[in-house]
């Protein structure tokens, strides 16, 4: 495959990060938005060509003989070495996962893209101030983001990890002007930067045992003849780990070495996609634009952790302790989250929390994912998963974009009744929710009967647990839907036009997106991607007792939701009274935000940060300063002996003189 | 003499010298400074060209453009120089900094000659240490280096700046006793017994005559001579007041430039010199910058004046590059020397953007001032990059460094330096939260003072010096492998002794 | 010669006790002379006693008045400069320069 295709992916957003960026100012607002667009339209039919390419055209460095899905590295160009072999090199790996996240991100992106022509205006037609700027972000946050995602080793994931991080925090804090968005923003960089850290020391632990940094080497081994196509083979996760098993130390603190490099780099994973209890920046980055919490918070970026793992999934599949760590972590989070979603008044905050919860289902089934159940069919479900949510959250927000845009609040007490007057979101934000409970045929009710089905042939304890989970799901959304549609009449107030549906630019994503969850669940996405890169075939493992389960939770959630919420009724109120400390708990989150508040501010900074400037100052300082005092000091009192009279000069000279005479006259006799 | 291209790099500030001393008035003055210092980074450009050039066709000699002239025979004192890839980086980053630093004090008042003339001389110390491999040559350039500091501080300084101008140079004089001291000692075991004593770093490490014992002794000497240069804990206390009371120009020299004499000399006199003892006290001073390196972050978080923020992440910086230095092997000395471009020219572009902040709101303190990004956007954004610089954005230059370093530091299996690793990885969080702080507090939110209102944004030569440094830092940023390879050379076991102890 | 010394050397430690305790400055002055021409005494008698053939030890006398007349006449110089400045001739009070 030529190089040519792939190199335009990726330097098409930068290329107009950098002209929004330098030249955003010369041109209009107008002017920009079109070119952003346009650049991202561009790069979308170049990364679905490329996809199609690789998934459809059999060419056999693609595909093999047996129909298994290839690694294929298009290139690979050294950007620092280190010493000789341990490189970090720049490049492009297309294999299912990467190819299939192409497509997820140029989709999304462009529809944000679009969206935003609309979005960043106000209802007279007026651009926001920044209007090149915002474009700008979008673009270099595209290109960090697949720059992520065609990662050929661990050390290119990390550097585009950062930039992804970085375009958030710019992003987040979009309205600078406002200090919430700027603690946001600053919240999740340092709470991200932080998971980080545990990253680094991961790759850090990985790359000096085995000695490399890409995926192919640490996953997967070359196939005959060719230098850069590998097959997905766990015979090489076998001997990295027998690498580790050997070394010097290879237990450390209880646990072997290569389970803590597996730990640490999902702690990266846990700081980006959001699991407990690293989740809190999440929420608080709903300050930033709504499509940029579509493209960003929901679709995007905050899969990237559940990505991370997966890439590496044969490694991990080597340390039991790391999948049990990652299920364990998940499935607090999802339900916690769920939990969470339930109280919020914020739509941004339900879908925010709800976004945590749905990651946390792809997390629990990469954890519960294993080859001998059912094939590996966890992995396959997880990344459906990451398909279909991508599609109906992203949508879910731009709906809650397009209200907030009419209303011009986040808060749903302020919406109620808005069916009547904008049927375009409301046919699709009920789409998006019935994705998300899971109703047949929705894709949401595939990509998560896989993932019940996975936790079945795990155990049954996940199995419970995550259908409790998808149970509330559907509640909280459904609770959602009732408050912002039904409820009651919309309060139009005078003097204010009645909320309207949006202008096509903001309704063509919705109503692409809906399509697409709409349909997305009959892909036959198993043919596509597996763990290890074999056609899987779903049928084989579909499960009608799961499927007929998992549906009748999901009534039953939408059926509760509907009673409370549809028409104004006392109940949810009678509810809140009847559980005050479960209900408190839940609002505030479980209060981890007061917690985090606490280490940092009454911890970190009052008993740490403060203490050592005063001890910079006063004590190294002071010692220094001592040091010239009592130079000075000694200076002052030997000065007498300089005073400049020589009467005295003549006392002190005789003196000693006779005392040296003395001496010599002792000494000699 | 003058057929060898490295003199000029000290017959170019000495004419410039020389002019300041002819120029009648302001314009000509900074003729003189800009057409000098440009001349210096032509200079320096076609030396790294020419440097590669060599290297590509195959010279293996530890330094190259050598040359030797006598200047005082009864102690073999020479003028002699050489350059390998670390001079030659180092001499790109001090005429990059010469360059921009004198954009940035286009209106030094007053006695803006004097404030030249003081500064050009200050540079020409600069040159000299990092063109010279005569032990003595070096030092005297060292002290050409420091003393004008005292007066650039002390007349053109702000705040306390008699206090600091005193603190500032009694503290690096009472390095260069230690060192002095080394440099001595170094001499008379320069060679073996009955041959002639020699200043030539080559010649002493060809005879590699210094005996354990003695390298005990000297190695400690000279590192922490060098060191308290490098703002080693605990040595560092004049950074921050120095740094606070310095104009503009003289902190991004200072920071950018003067700081990594220290580490510079830290491994080319210390570490070259007496491998073993290297190798064996390295664990002592790993301690002592792996605590800067935390420390100087942790300062930073509740610091309130810029310039202190910005002196307390150079403590936490600089340590890292000393840091480096003692994991004595290829990769993570790299990583030192890429750290100290990366840390040099950041740091003089935080310095040069808070001079120009201080110029228009006359205060420094962050408590004071907010929403910057809606005064000064240009200024406002060049902040913002310098953060990311200085927080370790890929695409930037502090990433490239810390992670050679990291990866580096990793390579020792022992759980000493495991430990230090980590601690050192700790700064990296740290970072991100002082200079996210200052970025919220100084730039974002609302305008705080409703009087900067009125301020204007960058003038034509402060955007002229701060997008220069933006040029370099992401230059370093994007091909970090083109500086790795001009630096790796150096490194490498056969030259330095001690990374093939191991 | 034991004759010519003794007198010379109590001249001298008078000279030295003079200068030692005395805050006038003349005195000092005169003390000072005093210390010389003991002194000077020596020179001759050494000369004359131990090298009669030899003229050092007078020449190197007749120098050494010569020198003390000139050095006398500007110490009286000074002492008659710092009299009009602080109308006093006592030591202790010169004080003012090192501060």
């Amino acid at each position: 495959m030529e190089a040519t295709l792939p190199i335009l992916i990726l330097a098409i957003p930068l290329f107009m990060f950098l002209l929004l960026g330098l030249l955003g100012n010369k041109m209009s607002h107008k002017m920009a938005g079109i070119l952003g667009t346009a650049g991202m339209g561009v790069t979308l039919v170049l990364a679905y060509i490329t996809a199609f390419t690789y998934f459809f055209s059999g060419n056999p460095d693609f595909v093999s003989a047996e129909g298994q899905h290839l690694q294929y590295v298009v290139f690979n160009v050294d950007w620092l070495q280190f010493y000789k072999d341990l490189v970090i090199r720049i490049g492009f790996l297309l294999d299912p996962i990467s190819a299939l996240l192409l497509v997820v991100i140029t989709t999304i992106s462009f529809m944000v893209h679009l969206y935003s022509n609309g979005y960043m205006r106000d209802h007279h037609g007026v651009y926001e101030r920044g209007f090149q700027r915002f474009y700008a972000f979008l673009a270099l946050f595209s290109f960090s983001m697949l720059g992520l995602v065609v990662a050929t080793n661990i050390f290119q994931m990390y550097i585009f990890w950062e930039l992804v991080g970085a375009s958030s925090y710019l992003l987040i804090g979009f309205y600078y002007i406002k200090p919430s968005a700027v603690s946001a923003s600053k919240k999740a960089f340092i709470v991200t930067r932080f998971a980080d850290l545990g990253f680094l020391i991961g790759i850090l632990i990985l790359s000096y045992y085995t000695g490399t940094f890409n995926f192919t080497d640490l996953t997967s081994s070359a196939v005959a003849d060719s230098s850069n196509v590998f097959a997905v083979n766990i015979a090489t996760s076998e001997h990295i780990r027998n690498i580790f098993a050997s070394s010097a130390a290879p237990v450390f603190m209880g646990g072997s070495v290569l389970t803590w490099a597996l730990v640490l780099i999902f702690m990266g994973g846990m700081g980006k996609s959001a699991m407990l209890p690293l989740h809190i920046w999440l929420p608080d980055a709903m300050e930033g634009p709504t499509p940029v919490s579509a493209l960003i918070h929901a679709a995007t970026m905050v899969v990237a952790g559940v990505y991370l793992v997966a890439r590496l999934f044969p490694l991990y599949l080597m340390e039991e302790t790391a999948l049990v760590i990652i299920t364990v972590v998940g499935a607090i989070t999802a339900f916690y989250a769920a939990m969470v979603a339930c109280t919020q008044v914020d739509i941004k905050r339900v879908l925010a929390f709800s976004t945590i919860s749905q990651i946390a289902f792809m997390m629990v089934s990469l954890g519960v994912a294993r080859p001998e159940i059912h094939e590996g069919l966890g992995y396959m479900a997880s990344m459906f998963h990451l398909f279909t949510h991508a599609m109906f959250k992203a949508l879910l927000f731009l709906g809650a974009g397009a209200l907030i845009h009419a209303i011009g609040s986040n808060d749903y007490t302020e919406m109620h009744g808005l069916r009547k007057y904008m049927p375009i979101t409301h046919i699709t934000f009920l789409i998006g929710c019935l994705a998300i409970a899971g109703i047949i045929p929705f894709s949401g009710f595939f990509s998560k009967d896989e993932i019940l089905s996975s936790c079945m042939g795990y155990n049954w304890v996940a199995y419970v647990w995550m259908s409790l989970v998808a149970g509330l799901t559907a509640f909280y959304m459904f609770r959602l839907y009732f408050l912002i549609f039904w409820w009651k009449e919309h309060p139009v107030r005078e003097g204010h036009h009645a909320p309207h549906d949006q202008p096509w630019t903001m309704s063509v994503p919705l109503i692409f997106l809906a399509a697409v969850s709409v349909v997305a669940g009959f892909v036959p996405f198993g043919n596509l991607v597996s763990w290890n890169g074999e056609p899987y075939d779903f049928m084989k493992h579909f499960n009608w007792n799961v499927a007929t389960v998992s549906l009748v939770v999901a009534i039953i959630g939408i059926g509760i939701a509907m009673v409370m919420y549809r028409k104004e009724n006392p109940l949810p109120d009678k509810m809140q009274r009847a559980f005050p400390a479960l209900w408190r708990w839940c609002f505030h989150r479980f209060y981890w935000d007061e917690l985090y508040q606490f280490i940092t501010h009454k911890i970190i900074f009052a008993r740490v940060c403060r203490p050592i400037a005063w001890f910079d100052r006063h004590v190294i300082d002071g010692t220094m300063d001592g040091f010239a005092i009592v130079t000075n000091k000694v200076s002052w009192a030997i000065r007498g002996l300089q005073s400049g009279r020589v009467q005295m000069y003549v006392w002190i000279y005789l003196i000693g003189a006779l005392l040296l005479g003395t001496v010599t006259a002792v000494c000699l006799l | 003499m003058f057929s060898n291209i490295l003199i000029y790099f000290v017959v170019i500030p000495l004419v410039m010298l020389g002019a300041l001393g002819l120029c009648r008035n302001i314009r000509q003055i900074r003729a003189v400074a800009v057409t000098g210092s440009l001349a210096l980074t032509a200079l320096s450009v076609y030396l790294l060209v020419e440097y590669i050039a060599l290297r590509g066709a195959g010279a293996t000699a530890p330094m190259l453009f050598t040359g030797t002239w006598s200047w005082f025979t009864p102690l073999n004192i020479n003028l002699a120089v050489g350059v390998d890839g670390i001079s030659v980086a180092m001499l790109l980053l001090s005429s990059i900094i010469l360059l921009t630093g004198s954009f940035a004090s286009w209106k030094i008042q007053p006695m803006t000659k004097e404030f030249f003339l003081w500064l050009i001389l200050l540079s020409t110390g600069v040159f000299g240490f990092f063109i010279s491999i005569d032990l003595f040559t070096m030092f005297m350039f060292y002290e050409v280096a420091l003393i004008p500091m005292y007066l650039l501080i002390g007349v053109w300084g702000s705040g306390n700046k008699n206090y600091s101008a005193m603190k500032l140079t009694l503290m690096l004089m009472g390095g260069s006793a230690f060192l002095m001291l080394g440099l001595i000692g170094i001499y008379y075991h320069s060679a073996p017994a009955g041959e002639p004593l020699t200043w030539n770093l080559l010649e002493i490490a060809a005879n590699s005559s210094i005996d354990k014992s003695w390298q005990y002794f000297l190695f400690p000497m000279t590192f922490v001579g060098f060191g308290v240069l490098g703002a080693m804990f605990p040595f560092h206390t004049w950074s921050p007041d120095g740094h606070a009371s310095a104009p503009t120009a003289v902190s991004m020299l200072h920071a950018g430039v003067l700081m990594k004499l220290g580490g510079y000399g830290c491994f080319r006199v210390a570490i070259y010199l007496m491998p073993e003892a290297a190798h064996d006290l390295a664990w002592i001073f790993l301690i002592l910058t792996g605590i800067s390196v935390v420390y100087g972050a942790f300062s930073a978080c509740v610091q309130t004046d810029l310039k202190y923020i910005n002196a307390y992440s150079s403590v936490s910086h600089c340590g890292l590059v000393l840091f480096a230095i003692l994991m004595l092997n290829t990769t993570a000395m790299t990583g030192a020397i890429m750290q100290m471009l990366s840390h040099g020219l950041m740091t003089a572009l935080f310095f040069a953007l808070i001079g120009m902040i201080y110029g228009r709101t006359h205060t420094r303190d962050i408590r004071l001032m907010g929403g910057l990004m809606q005064i000064m956007p240009f200024l406002a954004v060049c902040y913002v990059i310098a953060g990311f610089a200085s927080l370790g954005l890929p695409g930037l230059s502090g990433f490239v460094a810390e992670m050679t370093i990291f990866v580096g530091s990793f390579e020792h299996a022992d759980m000493f330096h495991r430990v230090f690793t980590i601690v050192a990885c700790c700064s990296i969080v740290i970072t991100a939260v002082y200079i996210l702080r200052v970025v919220g507090k100084l730039l974002f939110g609302p305008v705080y003072d409703q009087h900067h209102l009125a301020l204007t944004d960058a003038e034509w030569w402060e955007r002229t010096s701060t997008i220069t440094l933006i040029l370099c830092v992401a230059a370093i940023g994007c091909f970090p492998n083109f500086f790795a390879d001009v630096i790796r050379f150096t490194f490498s076991p056969e030259i330095f002794t001690v990374i093939g102890m191991h | 010669m034991i004759y010519y010394l003794v007198p010379a050397l109590i001249m001298f430690c008078c000279g030295v006790y003079g200068f030692v305790t005395r805050k006038n400055m003349i005195a000092m002055l005169i003390s000072l002379e005093l210390m010389l021409n003991a002194v000077d005494i020596n020179f001759v008698v050494f000369n004359r006693y131990l090298y009669p053939q030899a003229m050092e030890g007078m020449m190197f006398t007749l120098f050494a008045i010569a020198i003390a007349a000139a050095e006398t006449a500007v110490a009286i110089a000074i002492i008659i400069n710092a009299y009009r400045s602080i109308k006093n001739v006592d030591v202790t009070d010169f004080n003012k320069m090192k501060e």
